[in-house]
């Protein structure tokens, strides 16, 4: 007898007469699509969990606000980020398989989002073209992640409908923190310490 | 035994961590004169339970969502079989590998061979209370593996050689100057200046475990939840020290117990509102992680999923009990007891503390061996309030208290008083009889051994002067 016969058997027994028919679930909270996505709101959430939020008119004033965080530093960026985004300022590396001490070795990160979350002040990445491998957005202090405003959704539900799972998905909610000295929030620990959100209307 | 193979199973014993080696009011009483343990657990406590009641009040159907999230565990424990099968197969189409574990011993035998066949002699941990429930580490370093514990809590109780007392944080009940002291002692290269300020604790531990992260070629985690409709399978975290065990390594191997698959895509919504706000009182924790099996050029490309059983078969055999497999693992119901709160994580014995571990813990091994557990509680109900899938943990303490090996004299005690209420002119002469109490002096403090042990920590109530049988016939 195999292991997973043996624990499968184990539960169908465990579970003995008792039909397996998919019991009734109250949806009753709030589905996906329901709420504003509301930009204040997801501003205002950034900021609570020590995030920096930039709210740029026009996509043409990225560039000036990543020289502002980033100018004079060496960035990693994914492939398809759009290079409009970089100030002459910056080193650009592009991550073609660089390596984890390669991208360990930069000072920032700059990539675009897939989602947000208003309620929760999260950013999704996806791992697309303009967001690159989980790791690069890991490693570097500094994450510089550029938000279009019609990524906004107003909750949870709705951020996962608009989400593909077969993607590698990271949902990040203010720089890296921890609560574990005495149940205090302190940022700051193994990810990027330091969290920019620019958000940019869609051209 | 042959026959028995197939029947639910509690988990065995002499492997992990879900049994304590003394019963529970020994151990508190010892927690309770460690007066700097109450003073870290009352402030945490307190903190946690603020900020959580603060973002909780933020959502206007919390209500509704723990009423769909106790619904849709219960339809995943109804349908476990057919969940699992078809997690496991959504796993093995994303390119991931699934075992079975049917106890402690055999989820440890799994990870060691597979990290063997790696070549590798340290592995990276992200925290997990199904590693810590089977002993993971011990059973690591017996197989002359390393592992790193990379969550700042779990790494505060490895350096100090302690025990973990928290489901989320397993170093609750160590203070800022406690954990300097551990870090100047056991952290090698750790600045002699350090202080005990949060953040540059926290800024030790970003230097310390840095070069591990860039260099460990295994992982192994732990899953908060498992889609099975999709094969993907979620870690929520804080600190980045998740991201990195999940990205960085060749390999990964993540161990879960059986009752975290839930069915789709959409219910994982339901949790991810629920989970954060009830356990570290965030809207959102910092850092999520999801992946379905390996994604070709990012993060690792050998894949691995345990599913492990040891002892939650035996829980899903009790219709009553199975509710306990619904924890998300939030220690809401541990911030919230006011038996936790005196006596910390220790005394319970298991890796599960708290009134979750009281109904968790003597389930999965057998009431015999956790006896005093559901006992560790005074059903004052404050678990059920703060449960966020609706866990009915008080009537599962009275259940298991039912199952509880009762002494002889207590029952021939109930047998005598059923009888004699049985007989009216018996129990007329008995309540007659219990003005005698009188002679036992004021609140039972004159009683003679054994009954003067009883009366020790509780008062006799003062007899009426007449009973209310006498008291109708008169008027």
């Amino acid at each position: 007898m195999t292991a997973r016969d043996l624990v499968l058997g184990r539960i169908r027994a465990a579970l003995g007469d008792t039909p397996a028919v998919p019991a009734e679930v109250p949806r009753g909270y709030r589905p996906a699509g329901s709420g504003a996505a509301d930009l204040d709101l997801l501003v205002h959430r950034l900021a609570d969990y020590r995030a920096t939020v930039h709210r740029c008119a026009e996509e043409g004033e990225v560039a000036q606000v990543v020289h502002r965080i980033l100018g004079g530093r060496r960035v990693v960026i994914p492939p398809g980020l759009p290079p409009h985004w970089l100030p002459d300022t910056v080193t650009a590396v592009t991550d073609e398989n660089l390596t984890a001490d390669q991208i360990a070795a930069v000072d920032g990160v700059v990539t675009a989002a897939a989602v947000a979350v208003a309620e929760t002040g999260t950013i999704i990445l996806d791992a697309g073209p303009d967001q690159g491998r989980r790791m690069i957005s890991l490693l570097p202090d500094v994450h510089v992640c550029v938000l279009r405003t019609d990524q906004v959704v107003a909750g949870v539900s709705s951020a996962l409908a608009r989400v593909d799972p077969r993607r590698p998905l990271t949902w990040i909610s203010g720089p890296s923190a921890t609560s574990d000295i005495e149940l205090n929030r302190v940022e700051g620990v193994h990810g990027p310490r330091h969290l920019h959100v620019v958000t940019v209307p869609r051209a | 035994m042959r026959t028995f193979l197939g029947m639910p199973a509690t988990a065995p014993p002499g492997v992990g961590h879900l049994r304590g080696e003394e019963p529970f009011p020994a151990a508190a009483r010892r927690a309770l004169g460690d007066a700097q343990l109450r003073r870290n657990l009352r402030h945490a406590t307190t903190t946690i339970r603020t900020k959580s009641g603060a973002v909780i009040g933020e959502v206007p159907d919390w209500q509704q969502l723990r009423a769909a999230g106790r619904a849709i565990k219960a339809d995943a424990m109804a349908r476990l079989p057919e969940l699992l099968e078809q997690l496991e197969a959504a796993v093995a189409a994303a390119g991931g590998t699934v075992h079975w574990a049917a106890d402690a011993a055999e989820a440890n035998r799994i990870v060691t061979e597979l990290v063997r066949a790696t070549g590798a002699d340290r592995v990276m941990k992200v925290k997990s209370m199904a590693t810590q429930e089977i002993g993971l580490n011990e059973a690591l370093e017996a197989a002359g593996i390393e592992p790193v514990e990379t969550d700042l809590a779990e790494l505060i109780v490895q350096l100090g050689h302690d025990r973990p007392s928290h489901i989320l944080v397993p170093a609750i009940h160590r203070n800022r100057a406690e954990i300097r002291e551990i870090f100047l002692r056991e952290m090698p290269g750790v600045d002699p200046d350090l202080t005990d300020d949060p953040p540059a604790l926290a800024a030790a531990a970003r230097r310390h475990l840095r070069q591990t992260f860039l260099s460990t070629r295994v992982a192994v985690s732990g899953a908060n939840f498992a889609i099975a409709e999709t094969g993907t399978l979620a870690v929520v975290e804080s600190e980045g020290n998740g991201r990195m065990c999940l990205t960085l390594p060749d390999t990964l191997i993540t161990v879960m117990g059986i009752e975290k698959v839930i069915p789709t895509w959409d219910d994982l919504g339901v949790f991810l509102q629920l989970l954060p706000r009830a356990s570290t009182g965030e809207r959102m924790n910092p850092y999520t992680s999801m992946w379905t099996g390996v994604t070709p050029g990012d993060g690792p490309q050998q894949v691995h999923l345990v599913l492990l059983d040891n002892g939650r078969s035996a829980v899903l055999a009790d219709q009553v009990g199975r509710q306990a497999l619904h924890c998300i693992r939030c220690s809401a119901c541990l911030n919230v007891c006011p038996v936790y709160e005196r006596t910390g994580g220790h005394a319970y014995g298991s890796v599960y503390p708290g009134p979750i571990g009281a109904v968790l813990s003597p389930q999965l091994t057998g009431v015999a061996d956790n006896a005093s557990l559901p006992y560790a509680s005074s059903l004052c109900g404050a678990c059920y309030d703060a449960c966020p899938v609706m866990i009915n943990i008080p009537e599962l303490l009275v259940h298991l208290r039912a199952q509880a090996p009762h002494p002889k004299s207590e029952a021939a005690a109930m047998a005598a008083a059923a009888y004699t209420m049985d007989h009216p002119a018996l129990y007329a002469a008995a309540q007659r009889a219990a003005k005698l109490s009188k002679l036992s002096g004021p609140r039972g403090r004159g009683l003679p051994p054994p009954l003067s042990g009883w009366a020790a920590s509780r008062d006799l109530p003062e007899p009426p002067s007449q009973t209310f049988r006498q008291w109708w016939a008169e008027r």
